[in-house]
């Protein structure tokens, strides 16, 4: 069974619409990248799916579990957390806090969450994962003094804090220096190497065609080709969106 | 951290010692000074930590009031009506968090005002029950059996014990996984809750526990007082409690002091100048926002800083910041 379905969604902002009928699934344990024009729908994918917006049609479905239209914080806790092309942290937060964050609301109740205090798992957990991500170290800093390429670090450590299924990556190369690059690349396969699996959206063709086996084409809200790296690249569809006719 | 008890201690026994010296005025001032800070220790969790705009506090403040005056006249103790209040207090806290699901910043700034609005009419022609305009006189002061608290020393006494458990709850909640899930929120309200953080929990309790501060403070006001009517919870008492909040520095622990004292001094100190101390209150308000955007704890924050600015800028995560 496919570990993420998702059938004919659709998004209108007013009447534009940002998504029509776009239909895709993923495999446990695979690694698919997304790419598209500017403007062609990804993010807009990947905020319908994780609850930031609500579609205006069309299913989502998580290991048999119809999730559409659910809050975000329900669809994190299903088992999808996501990273964002603009980073999203709390910058007064310190690094730490950050990564606690993204994890204190998975077990026990509210009441709970004031009644226990300590959380050595979790923090564990943390410093571990700063060390795997190489940003250890500056957990006691403020989000908002580290460097633009630590900031997207801290970012993809918090989408693997609450140990997720499913993690939506939105484009984690931008802006990125070549050998960061390398380095995350390296992070991803070895995280899917152990069982995460990953949807990439990706504009640097050689980052997506080492990372992914499987590719989705998005343009103008549609979906107009999806195959191998090798496929995508010869379909002629991919090359007119890309490039115009 | 032995340093921080041992002034906190500090801070405790001169506090108990102040009526010794102070007189009744100056004892008075001092009283409704830590009743501000109640108060404003509710506006700064609801605004300061989980930046939800909220110009109804005083609305919130007339729940806990009006219930040890109204329940007070019928011979109900003061500690009671004290629950009643807070309860009330954090029961409407919840009923105005529900707006801040669907609104926020200057448009749930206008449905938290016409709360406020709504509250004032409904004190004002209610007569029955709250005495209309002509308000409620003679609140009185709790009494245990022969323990009274009814002198200003006594009752000064009363109001810093409930104060005591004001800002220790306060630090107790802002320190557990609810203060970071409040900050998160201010800070990145989509972010908070796309890695699980429930805005609709996290933002109702932070209306109703600042709610209940206040219902707090209102119910210590009242007999501080010693009469109210709905003149005492107007808008006006919402900013200024809105005022306290910023003055002080949003979102810090010691903001709320800060704010309450410098709100409740201030125009005393300046009584001196006659006529135009309201001019000079006003004009060092707006100086102090020109100059101090984080509050006046930005001010101790520079001080603290260049102080130690040759050891190592490590923050402390697990107190409420």
């Amino acid at each position: 069974m496919a570990l993420l379905e998702i059938e004919n969604l659709t998004k209108h902002f007013f009447r534009l619409s940002a998504l029509s009928r776009v239909s895709l699934s993923v495999e446990p344990g695979e690694l698919l990248g997304v790419i598209g024009p500017n403007g062609s729908g990804k993010t807009t994918l990947f905020n319908c799916v994780t609850g930031v917006l609500r579609p205006s049609d069309g299913h989502v479905r998580f290991r048999g579990e119809d999730i559409t239209g659910r809050t975000a914080d329900t669809v994190y806790h299903r088992g999808i957390a996501r990273t964002f092309q603009l980073i999203q942290l709390f910058p007064e937060m310190t690094v730490l806090e950050n990564m606690l964050v993204a994890t204190q609301e998975k077990e026990g109740t509210l009441f709970s969450r004031l009644l226990h205090r300590e959380e050595p798992e979790a923090t564990v957990r943390a410093l571990a994962l700063l060390e795997f991500l190489g940003i250890a170290g500056l957990e006691e800093n403020p989000a908002s003094n580290l460097s633009y390429g630590q900031q997207k670090l801290l970012d993809f450590g918090m989408a693997l804090m609450s140990d997720p299924q499913l993690i939506l990556l939105d484009e984690p190369m931008a802006g990125v220096n070549p050998t960061m690059i390398k380095n995350l690349v390296g992070h991803i396969l070895e995280l899917n190497a152990r069982g995460y699996t990953f949807v990439v959206i990706e504009h640097n063709m050689e980052v997506v065609m080492s990372l992914c086996r499987r590719i989705v084409v998005l343009s103008q809200g549609e979906r107009i080709a999806e195959g191998t790296p090798a496929e995508i690249a010869d379909n002629p569809l991919v090359l007119d969106a890309y490039f115009g006719r | 951290m032995a340093l921080g008890r041992l002034g906190l201690v500090a801070v405790l026994v001169l506090s108990v010692g102040l009526p010794i010296v102070l007189d009744q005025y100056k004892l008075y001032v001092v009283s409704l000074t830590l009743v501000y800070v109640i108060l404003a220790i509710g506006l700064n969790l609801t605004l300061g930590y989980a930046g939800q705009i909220s110009l109804c506090h005083a609305a919130f403040m007339a729940f806990g009031s009006y219930a040890v005056a109204i329940l007070g006249q019928r011979g109900v103790p003061f500690e009671v009506g004290l629950v009643v209040g807070v309860a009330v207090a954090f029961g409407w806290g919840l009923v105005l968090g529900f707006p801040a699901l669907k609104v926020k910043h200057h448009y749930l700034a206008m449905v938290t005002l016409g709360f406020n609005i709504i509250v004032f009419l409904v004190l004002r022609n209610w007569e029955s029950l709250t005495g209309g305009s002509f308000g409620i006189s003679n609140v009185a002061r709790p009494a245990w059996g022969p323990l009274s608290f009814k002198s200003d020393r006594a009752f000064y006494l009363y109001i810093l014990a409930w104060a005591t458990v004001a800002v220790a709850s306060a630090y107790w909640i802002l320190s557990s996984r609810w203060g970071r899930a409040f900050r998160a929120i201010r800070e990145n309200e989509m972010r908070a809750e796309v890695v699980g953080v429930s805005l609709r929990n996290y933002k109702l309790m932070a209306f109703a526990i600042g709610a209940a501060y206040a219902g707090m403070g209102g119910a210590l006001f009242a007999p501080l007082l010693g009469y109210i009517d709905p003149g005492a919870y107007t808008l006006d008492r919402s900013i200024q409690f809105l005022m306290m909040v910023v003055l002080g520095g949003l979102g810090r622990f010691e903001g709320p002091f800060i704010g309450a004292l410098v709100v409740t001094v201030l125009p005393e100190v300046l009584r001196g100048s006659e006529g135009l101390y309201l001019i000079i209150y006003a004009l060092s308000v707006i100086l102090m926002m020109l100059f101090m955007p984080k509050g006046l704890v930005g001010l101790w924050d520079l001080a603290w800083r260049s102080s130690r600015s040759r050891t190592s800028p490590s923050t402390s995560s697990g107190s409420p910041r």
